[in-house]
């Protein structure tokens, strides 16, 4: 079965989305992620969709699907490398993901998982 | 059908009746919308807008086709797609297409926020004679 890759570093996961994902690719990603969180116990995840042209509603709602179970698991979430135009039509379609963190690189995103688990 | 000005140049259809066609779907109107010379951003919202209808036609209508029309009016290109399902129809137009209200398990999004991505929105639709959605966007 068709799947995205989860890679572990360190206390974090890290998902880059590269294909135009069906819904149910987003959906076994999501199982997937809940799965390896309380099996790594991992304190973040870093979701780079800088591969992604399009983000409809569906795409949409599994990232703050992801967010949410991901808190309640203990893990903070961070999605980065959202491309301008996916933004611009994400805003107007109607989803602002509320309580989704973002950054605008990996390396970005690295660093505000690092700061938030110090803080808390 | 929604009457646009200029000519029609190239046409096509393809079936939208399972969710790997949504993707195909999508695949379809970023060549098109390529070839019209789109820009990025209008290409994107439009992509967006038929991601939307392609599942519902899949989901709700319970499969049907999509087809386009490359249109043409002096130097301007533009696209019109057209999605067609014989499914049960949408009783209650304005309820579907206020921001929030789904009858699956959606956001209650995809109306609302495809029209609000493209230049011209026609939805033709009854109880239990299907629905055809018709959505334009120019380069």
């Amino acid at each position: 079965m068709e799947r995205i890759p989860i890679l572990r570093m360190g206390e974090f996961l890290l998902v880059t989305i590269q294909v135009d994902m069906h819904d149910q690719l987003a959906l076994t990603l999501q199982e997937d992620l809940a799965e390896r969180i309380r099996k790594t116990s991992a304190k973040g995840v870093l979701i780079d969709i800088s591969a992604l042209e399009i983000v409809d509603s569906f795409i949409g709602r599994m990232i703050s699907t992801i967010a949410g179970l991901s808190k309640i698991m203990d893990a903070q979430t961070v999605l980065v490398g959202m491309q301008p135009a996916v933004a611009i039509t994400l805003v107007e379609l109607g989803l602002s993901l509320p309580g989704v963190a973002t950054a605008l690189d990996a390396e970005r995103g690295m660093s505000l998982l690092r700061r938030r688990l110090k803080l808390s | 059908m929604m009457t646009v000005p200029g000519v029609t140049r190239e046409s096509g259809s393809q079936e939208v009746v399972v969710e790997q066609d949504v993707v195909i779907a999508r695949q379809t109107v970023r060549k098109l919308s390529t070839q019209c010379g789109m820009r990025l951003v209008d290409m994107t919202k439009f992509i967006t807008a038929a991601s939307e209808l392609a599942r519902n036609t899949v989901i709700y209508g319970g499969g049907g086709q999509m087809e386009w029309d490359v249109l043409e009016n002096g130097t301007r290109k533009g696209l019109r797609l057209r999605f067609r399902d014989d499914g049960p129809g949408i009783a209650d137009l304005k309820l579907a297409m206020s921001d929030g209200w789904t009858s699956g398990n959606g956001l209650g999004l995809g109306l609302s926020g495809a029209k609000r991505l493209v230049d011209q929105f026609d939805i033709e639709t009854a109880p239990g004679q299907g629905t055809r959605i018709t959505i334009v966007k120019w380069a």
